[in-house]
């Protein structure tokens, strides 16, 4: 593989992986405090509360493994590595 | 190119190819497989070897888990048609969760392979792809044998112009499905592989834990999903 395309890769795995986390990060924090606010207003609904937003968290977790799947690919199986 | 960690050693994209006729398969996929297979199944034949009225031991375990699986199969296919589906969710439950923790639990460096390294077989594109097309294969099932060609009213409900979104649908349920089981349980051996390349005591065992309860979550969406998609496909509309 030639440098500039192995550095275009390095790089452009860690975009895919750090911009790919912004917009879970931002869903999952509104997730959590929206599910803290509804145990403060209603602690014996905790359990149920509980079970949906590990189940919600893990949808949204899954937004930036897609982009970690698009930067191990580009690091362990470039397709332009030719 | 090659990214050998020395404490570590994780090797991905490295496999054991075996041949099989015109294919090239991923020898450590179906070895560890075939270990994560055998495991259930003796765990299953112990359990049910002598059935006692008041459930110990191996026999308790298996009734526990068989409780949880129907509750999580009724709750999304519904009361009338989960019987059918329990045992397909079932698997597919023991399967990816046994694969997820046998990945990291058991002591696969011990065993040493010519090439590539056994693992989690969930952390295999192949393995998970042909669970997610198994389960897309099974809604198909479960939507036409139970409504024929009614099923098809599904596409054009609630308007027409939600078409082409819900056969984009059928082809992103089985794309993310794969792609998150496979993403998430990589990605935990990665994490811990960096981690034990860094420092190699005490600091990855909080990264191992995390692992272990993301792949058990893991297991659980993957089931739920599954029983989520069948039960969208045999949902009986009420007008």
């Amino acid at each position: 593989m030639d440098s500039i395309t192995s550095a275009a890769s390095v790089l452009a795995a860690g975009l895919a992986v750090g911009l790919g986390a912004i917009g879970p990060g931002i869903g999952q924090g509104n997730a959590a405090g929206s599910a803290v606010e509804g145990i403060a207003r209603q602690p014996e609904a905790e359990g149920k509360i509980r079970g949906t937003l590990l189940l919600s968290l893990a949808f949204m977790e899954a937004l930036t493994i897609y982009g970690l799947v698009v930067a191990l690919v580009l690091l362990f199986a470039n397709p332009f590595a030719g | 190119m090659p990214f050998i960690l020395p404490f570590a050693e994780l090797e991905v994209g490295q496999h054991l190819y075996w041949q099989l006729g015109n294919y090239k398969i991923h020898g450590q996929v179906f070895l560890s497989s075939w270990v994560v297979i055998g495991a259930l199944l003796a765990l299953v034949v112990v359990g049910t070897r002598k059935l006692e009225r008041d459930p110990r031991g191996v026999q308790n375990l298996l009734e526990f888990l068989w409780d949880y699986i129907r509750e999580l199969a009724r709750e999304q296919i519904g009361e009338k048609a989960y019987r059918d589906w329990l045992p397909f969710i079932g698997t597919l439950f023991l399967f990816v969760f046994v694969s997820n923790w046998g990945g990291a639990l058991i002591p696969w460096k011990l065993i040493h392979l010519p090439s590539g390294e056994l693992g989690a077989p969930t952390a295999d594109i192949n393995t998970t792809v042909a669970l997610a097309l198994l389960v897309s294969l099974a809604y198909f099932y479960a939507g036409l044998s139970r409504k024929g060609l009614r099923y098809f009213e599904y596409y054009v409900e609630p308007t027409p112009i939600m078409v082409p979104f819900k056969i984009i649908e059928d082809f992103t349920k089985p794309l993310s499905l794969s792609f998150r089981l496979f993403g998430n349980i990589l990605a935990d051996e990665l994490v811990v592989a960096v981690l034990a390349f860094l420092v190699p005591l005490i600091v990855p065992l909080p990264a191992m834990f995390l692992g272990l309860f993301t792949s058990a979550i893991q297991a659980l969406i993957f089931a739920t999903l599954a029983a989520y998609y069948i039960g969208e496909a045999v949902h009986e509309e009420h007008h």
